[in-house]
């Protein structure tokens, strides 16, 4: 085990994966000489050359399908997309190639491709630069999605994309890139589609991912010392394909959830959870779903509007408090209580 | 209105665009033997193509193929030009309108065909349909039904040859209103800042679906637009097969060398955007034009004037077309269709958990008894995904 930051770590895994595999090569915008807009791809040039880190035009669309070309050749590319606001110049390569050419051609051509790039707000980046549209990708079939909220678990993903013969859309988050923990010296890869419980607990679950996930889990312990509270955490991990199996367990167990996303709520990664959930656990649940996500606006500039627009710890634990209070249970409870389940 | 003089095929052919000249050699030692079965064998391929579209529109109007269907009719010379140019081991990309390049890079017809009727036999298995002819033995990487899809992908095949130091070639088509996409700006621009094996082929038949060239590019010179990356670039004539292969040739000799090719090759369609459109946004002169204006015709009258074809022969090439189709017809009607258990084969290569395998009248989670008293805190059960 090594403690290092987010950054750290997937800048680490693209360097040793590019030392295993010549196959695996870098593509974006100013990832080479300018070292990358968030530095993960810092002295990648210097060590592995032109050829394999590879500086591309702002040609989001071109330089995304061309390496969606190079895959079916049985290249690896990894291309940095600036922010996931970006991408969206290159969906129609994304979502029409990429993720269809293994179906539409009846297997015949893989796409062993990843897409790493960062969500986020809270910045002051404004309006345009301050989504969350994983669900874009995420609804897609073809598609698989991944949203590490760990240093440990951005190696372990970043490894599983690299060597997967789809296309990975890997969801990176501006607030994580310097948050610290520990990470495996080994080079296991994660499981893609797989959720994982981070905290067990028994009062409620709490269900993230990317940032959010990295909230819960911070709430979680926050509850845990002032109210006494035994919350599980849930980190969703894949967004495609979706761990129903694990989150509907964990409700199953507490009876309550709480689900965070930093996207917008209506239709939103939530909204799937929420429905799931409804369909696999209605009988279990002891009070209704609750979300909590962005506020459905284009993101301010102002510092106070987009701090209100965003999902804070606090209302997390407003929205704990809320759907413990409707099973007739109190957060300052006694665990002994709790645990005896259903009120 | 299309314009009815087609200025662009009787312009000077072959003017280079703003670039330095490429030099390079295209093969004249074929003894002139070789070169009449040459251009017998471009006859005979054009008739094909022709014979196969014209079977493929019937059963589409029969209700045996599905979707839209594109057919190549008055593109016959382009296409075995283009193809006859190409080594076996260079790639194809390509787009909807896609068959006589999939039958002319060497797939079976028969193959072709079952594709169009949505069969186990066809070459991308049922999946593809008339848009989506995929063969990766024979490096036809894709019939594309986006506009202008292909040209990214094109450009990240050449990278990828580039990458390994190969000398393959990849040819990407594309239709003359595919000019207009950002596509196709960002990917010429990438294969000529790095230099790739690939030659972009605009097949110019004047028309996007209705819209005229002259309406929609602000260079209707297409080929001129090379100029912008300082990719060399020609026009050349799609009605003569000769002239599409010499200049397919010489644009696959210079990206083979690293410098990436821009080749207009202007032709006609002869019907409708697809087979079910009608044309009637062309002028009644037009039509009168069109039909003095075939491909097979005017190529198979000089041919017969050179003494190359006669009566005979054509008549020949017609029995042994209309035997190729006919089989074709008749394995594609005899190809079984995908078994519906086949339905989730192809969203992932790699095997993923928790993929998707629910039809759509099948429950989220397999229902379960109404909960009593001991079912709560029971174990997960039956999750289908």
């Amino acid at each position: 085990m090594t403690i290092m930051t987010y950054r750290q770590a997937l800048h680490d895994t693209l360097r040793a994966e590019m030392l295993r595999d010549d196959n695996v090569l870098l593509m974006g915008e100013e990832i080479g000489v300018f070292e990358g807009s968030y530095k993960i791809t810092a002295g990648l040039l210097k060590e592995f050359g032109e050829k394999r880190v590879r500086d591309t035009p702002i040609a989001e669309e071109g330089f995304a399908g061309a390496a969606i070309g190079a895959a079916m050749l049985g290249l690896r590319p990894v291309v940095e997309m600036m922010t996931i606001n970006f991408s969206m110049l290159a969906l129609d390569q994304i979502i029409n190639h990429a993720a269809k050419i293994y179906g539409m051609f009846g297997g015949q051509a893989r796409v062993p491709l990843v897409i790493r790039t960062p969500g986020g707000g809270g910045q002051q980046l404004g309006a345009t630069h301050s989504q969350n549209i994983e669900l874009f990708y995420a609804f897609v079939p073809g598609m698989k999605v991944v949203a590490p909220s760990t240093p440990a678990d951005a190696k372990a993903l970043l490894l599983a994309a690299i060597r997967d013969d789809d296309p990975v859309l890997f969801l990176e988050n501006l607030a994580l890139y310097n948050t610290k923990g520990e990470v495996p010296d080994d080079d296991t890869p994660a499981e893609i589609g797989r959720a994982a419980i981070t905290r067990p607990g028994k009062d409620l679950t709490l269900i993230g991912y990317s940032r959010m996930a990295h909230v819960a889990a911070e709430v979680a312990e926050s509850l845990a010392r002032s109210d006494g509270l035994d919350i599980e955490v849930v980190d969703l991990r894949s967004l495609r394909p979706l761990d129903r199996e694990t989150f509907i367990s964990s409700v199953k167990k507490t009876h309550a959830v709480v689900v965070l996303e930093d996207d917008w709520l209506t239709y939103g990664i939530g909204a799937e959870v929420a429905a799931s959930i409804s369909d696999g656990a209605f009988d279990y649940l002891d009070a209704p779903v609750r979300r909590v996500a962005m506020a459905e606006v284009p993101m301010p500039y102002s510092k106070p509007l987009e701090t209100a627009a965003l999902p804070s710890r606090d209302d997390v634990v407003a929205a704990i408090r809320q759907t413990l209070a409707a099973v007739g249970r109190r957060p300052a409870q006694p665990l002994a209580t709790s645990a005896t389940g259903v009120s | 209105m299309a314009s009815q003089a087609r200025p662009r095929r009787s312009a000077s052919q072959a003017s280079p665009a703003k670039s330095p000249a490429v030099e390079v050699e295209v093969p004249t030692e074929n003894t002139a033997g070789d070169r009449d079965g040459q251009v017998r064998q471009f006859y005979r391929d054009m008739v094909l193509v022709r014979r196969f579209e014209e079977r493929a529109a019937r059963a589409y109007t029969e209700a045996l193929i599905g979707g839209y269907c594109h057919l190549n009719l008055g593109e016959e010379a382009a296409v075995v030009g283009l193809m006859a140019a190409l080594r076996p081991t260079d790639y194809l990309f390509t787009n909807y309108r896609e068959h006589g390049y999939a039958i002319m890079r060497g797939i079976d017809p028969k193959r072709v065909m079952a594709e169009l009727y949505g069969r186990v036999d066809g070459v991308s298995k049922g999946w593809g349909g008339s848009m989506h002819m995929f063969d990766i033995t024979h490096r036809l990487l894709g019939g594309y039904g986006i506009v202008g899809g292909q040209l990214p992908l094109a450009t990240g095949a050449a990278l990828a040859i580039d990458y390994r130091g190969g000398d393959e070639v990849v040819m990407c088509t594309l239709g003359d209103g595919t000019t207009a996409i950002g596509a196709f700006h960002e990917s010429l621009n990438i294969a000529a800042l790095w230099k790739l094996p690939i030659v972009f082929v605009i097949i110019n038949n004047g028309l996007g679906m209705g819209t005229t060239v002259e309406k929609s590019s602000a260079e209707p010179d297409l080929y001129k637009r090379g100029a912008a990356y300082r990719m060399e670039s020609a026009r050349v004539d799609g009605f003569d097969p000769v002239a599409v292969h010499e200049a397919a040739v010489k644009a696959i000799a210079a990206a083979r060398s690293g410098k990436p090719y821009l080749l207009e090759v202007v032709t006609e369609r002869l019907r409708g955007h697809s087979v079910v459109d009608p044309a009637k946004y062309r002028s009644v002169e037009e039509v009168e034009r069109l039909k003095h204006e075939d491909p097979i015709q005017i190529f198979g009258a000089k041919l017969t004037a050179d003494g190359i074809l006669d009566s005979d022969r054509i008549a020949a090439i017609e029995a042994e077309v209309a035997g190729i189709v006919t089989e074709a017809a008749d394995f594609a009607a005899n190809s079984p269709h995908p078994d519906v258990s086949t339905l989730f084969d192809y969203t992932y290569a790699t095997p993923v958990a928790n993929d998707s395998r629910r039809l759509p009248g099948q429950p989220l989670f397999d229902p379960l008894p109404f909960p009593s008293t001991a079912n709560a805190g029971a174990p997960v059960s039956g999750i289908t995904t």
